[in-house]
């Protein structure tokens, strides 16, 4: 085995534990830790896939910013074993089967539309700041700006909630 | 109401200017006054090898004196725990035996004397009251323990040495203006008892 | 001739981890003096002397520091969560030091006919792995403050995650409108085109370029590395110690001492992206002698960095805390428009003046 698959194992087994442990720990803070790990796992993944700007901006984003939001409500909230809900065995099972035909449904997807990747054919360069900025900026054009007005639009509608008296 | 120090400014709650919001001006300022500091004069004394000037009659550290004998002064009469305002003298009076003349001077002595150091204020009553000059303050600083009980001073550290040249100098304490002032007759129950003299108070004081 | 061609293979193989190494020891021996520094620039400021008994002027007192550190009981608190209790400051320790893998130190250096970079590692992004970096350190500081059970070290770590997330758009943006000066996110990059003093009929220095996305970064430095007047989270007033309230002994040195190496990288980031980093004048007439400019250039950065590493002292005896909702005032809004607005008018001007297409 050379480094990289050495490597990918690690950080495929990394990620599985910890996404495992996100739904089966007791403690939500825990929860939130194991996601971190998970994201960093992910973020590895893509430096061996030599895209560089993802995984930065993967961290910067996720575990910088939106898991740190996540982990400032749990820890205001202080959520324990009291006020955890308890729901009923069907409504666990059915949240199981639905949670396993949406991962049956994606991978069935993928496995038919995109095309393995392997050595030859893998473009190292594809994930190299100039080549996203490139594709961005040219051909997904308007599913950028789009994107960005509806976060824009997001951002509004959260402002206006948290503003009480506005007519 | 008249301003006594004319330094006192008028406080006018108005808009802030621009340039006052923007508080950059005015944090500049602020940190120029701080560095103005790094080259003025500091106040630090380096405390064991640079002593602060004391005054001449600083009052530190008792002594119990001797007199020129070499024998205690000291007779056990009470009248310095009696004045002592913050309670902190005790002591217990000893009949003197033959063959000690040497060592008391009077008839009665203090077997056990005791200050404690943590309840003194170093107010020099005692001084005061002492009507057999035993009792002095001094320029010495009573050093730091770690323990209570260890300030509470008994005999042991309290009465000076026998020997002349290793006597305490309570001269600093005993200017010409105290020994004067001692000699007044509101005070004469500091100098030798004298049944004639009429002692006390004046009247119409 | 043999001895140029062991070095070299010597240098080829070795140097990336020597200078990790360096990088590593300098920030920590920066670290434990500024201590000493700070110390002594407070005494200085309120009139005082400082410490001045562990050696000569005292300058033994980081060591002393330390040995005391190390030598105090290590109080662990029942109710508190082990793991992630001891986890806390090793993340702050680490996210303080990983920062400095990415910034060149100097321009590069000759040996043995090869040359080498005096930077650990000279990646393209260098610019977001810092941001990446700086983005991840507020854990260290959550975790341990949440695993220590303590009203005090929660409301810490609350106050410090809020105040972090809220800088860091700001910062984030600043360091956007500076990727749009230099038009790269490599730090080497950033460091060589500031090399000289005047070209195209301006100063190559960042900061003359755009003084307002300085004050914005530095600004938002401040608020990063939890110095004051952004020091709330360990607001002692109010909090008794802050995040570290249940920490002693090496572990609370160790949040302690991250704060001063986030400090002393900070500093460098601000005198490499805004300072020239390691550029010093006249290092054209040296360039006979590629050695010595590159030793007279790491001094230049390390002066640099340790200069604003006085400011930041300096800025701490002088300004008072800030009130929390002066703070978050401050941050959302007057930092993040004010930085937006810097964003928007630099890209104006780089278009007006033909430098973007």
């Amino acid at each position: 085995m050379t480094t990289t698959e050495i490597l990918f194992f690690i950080l495929t087994g990394i990620a599985f534990f910890s996404g495992a442990m996100v739904v089966m720990s007791r403690n939500p803070v825990y929860s939130v830790l194991y996601l971190i790990t998970m994201f960093f796992a992910i973020a590895g993944h893509y430096i061996l896939l030599n895209a560089q700007f993802l995984a930065v901006v993967h961290i910067i984003v996720y575990a910088g910013a939106i898991m740190v939001l996540f982990l400032f409500v749990i820890m205001m909230l202080n959520l324990n074993k009291d006020t955890e809900p308890h729901n009923p065995p069907w409504v666990k099972i059915a949240a199981v089967i639905a949670g396993g035909m949406m991962m049956a449904t994606l991978v069935g997807a993928l496995k038919e539309t995109a095309t393995p990747l392997t050595k030859t054919n893998y473009d190292t360069t594809i994930g190299t700041v100039e080549r996203l900025g490139n594709v961005l900026f040219s051909d997904f054009l308007i599913p950028f700006e789009l994107s960005s007005a509806l976060f824009l639009a997001a951002m509004v509608g959260a402002v206006m909630l948290s503003k009480k008296n506005i007519h | 109401m008249q301003s006594l120090t004319n330094r006192s400014k008028v406080v006018v709650k108005k808009e802030m200017s621009f340039a006052e919001k923007l508080y950059l001006p005015a944090v500049a300022k602020g940190m120029m006054i701080t560095m103005s500091h790094l080259f003025k004069k500091k106040v630090t004394i380096n405390y064991p090898e640079v002593e602060r000037p004391r005054a001449e009659v600083y009052r530190g550290q008792h002594v119990l004196k001797r007199d020129e004998n070499g024998a205690e002064r000291c007779t056990a009469c009470g009248l310095c725990a009696v004045a002592c305002p913050a309670e902190a003298i005790t002591m217990e009076a000893a009949e003197r035996k033959k063959g000690e003349e040497g060592l008391y001077r009077e008839e009665k002595y203090a077997a056990v004397y005791e200050i404690n150091m943590l309840r003194c204020i170093f107010c020099g009553l005692c001084e005061e009251a002492c009507p057999k000059e035993a009792i002095f303050l001094t320029d010495r600083i009573v050093p730091t323990e770690f323990e209570r009980d260890d300030f509470v001073y008994g005999k042991d550290k309290l009465v000076e040495p026998t020997k002349k040249d290793e006597r305490i100098n309570i001269g600093p304490r005993q200017t010409q203006t105290t020994i004067d002032f001692k000699k007044n007759p509101e005070y004469a129950h500091n100098l030798l008892w004298d049944p004639n003299k009429k002692i006390g108070p004046k009247k119409g004081h | 001739m043999t001895l140029s061609i062991v070095l070299v293979t010597f240098a080829g193989f070795w140097f990336p981890l020597i200078m990790a190494g360096l990088v590593f020891a300098v920030s920590l021996g920066v670290a434990a003096y500024s201590t000493y520094v700070e110390r002594k620039f407070a005494a200085f400021l309120q009139d005082r002397l400082g410490p001045s008994r562990a050696g000569p002027w005292g300058i033994l007192q980081p060591l002393a520091d330390g040995v005391k550190m190390v030598m105090k009981e290590e109080i662990i608190p029942n109710v508190s969560n082990k793991f992630l209790f001891i986890l806390g400051p090793a993340i702050a320790m680490l996210t303080a030091l990983m920062t400095g893998a990415v910034i060149p130190w100097g321009p590069k250096i000759n040996i043995g006919g090869e040359w080498f970079s005096l930077q650990v590692a000279d990646v393209n992004i260098g610019v977001l792995y810092l941001l990446g970096v700086v983005s991840i350190g507020v854990y260290g500081i959550m975790i341990g403050g949440w695993a220590s059970n303590n009203k005090y070290a929660l409301l810490g770590a609350l106050r410090a995650s809020s105040q972090m997330i809220s800088y860091e758009i700001a910062m984030g943006i600043s360091v956007i409108t500076l990727i749009m000066l230099s038009g790269t996110l490599q730090t080497s990059e950033i460091a060589a085109q500031q090399h000289g003093f005047w070209a195209d009929g301006w100063f190559t220095w960042n900061f003359f370029k755009n003084p307002l996305t300085f004050l914005i970064f530095f600004i938002c430095a401040l608020a990063e590395t939890n110095r004051t007047p952004f020091d709330l989270p360990e607001c002692e007033t109010e909090l008794v110690g802050g995040y570290h309230t249940e920490y002693s002994s090496m572990k609370l040195g160790f949040y302690l001492f991250a704060e001063y190496v986030n400090m002393f990288i900070s500093s460098a980031v601000m005198s490499l992206f805004f300072f020239g980093g390691y550029n010093f004048p006249f290092m054209d007439e040296l360039s006979n002698h590629p050695n010595l400019v590159a030793v007279i250039g790491a001094a230049s950065m390390l002066i640099k960095t340790l200069f604003f590493v006085m400011v930041f002292m300096w800025i701490r005896w002088t300004i008072p805390r800030f009130r929390y909702d002066q703070l978050m005032n401050l941050g959302w809004k007057i930092l993040i428009p004010l930085s937006l607005a810097n964003l928007v008018a630099t890209g104006i001007t780089m278009w007006a003046t033909g430098k973007i297409g």
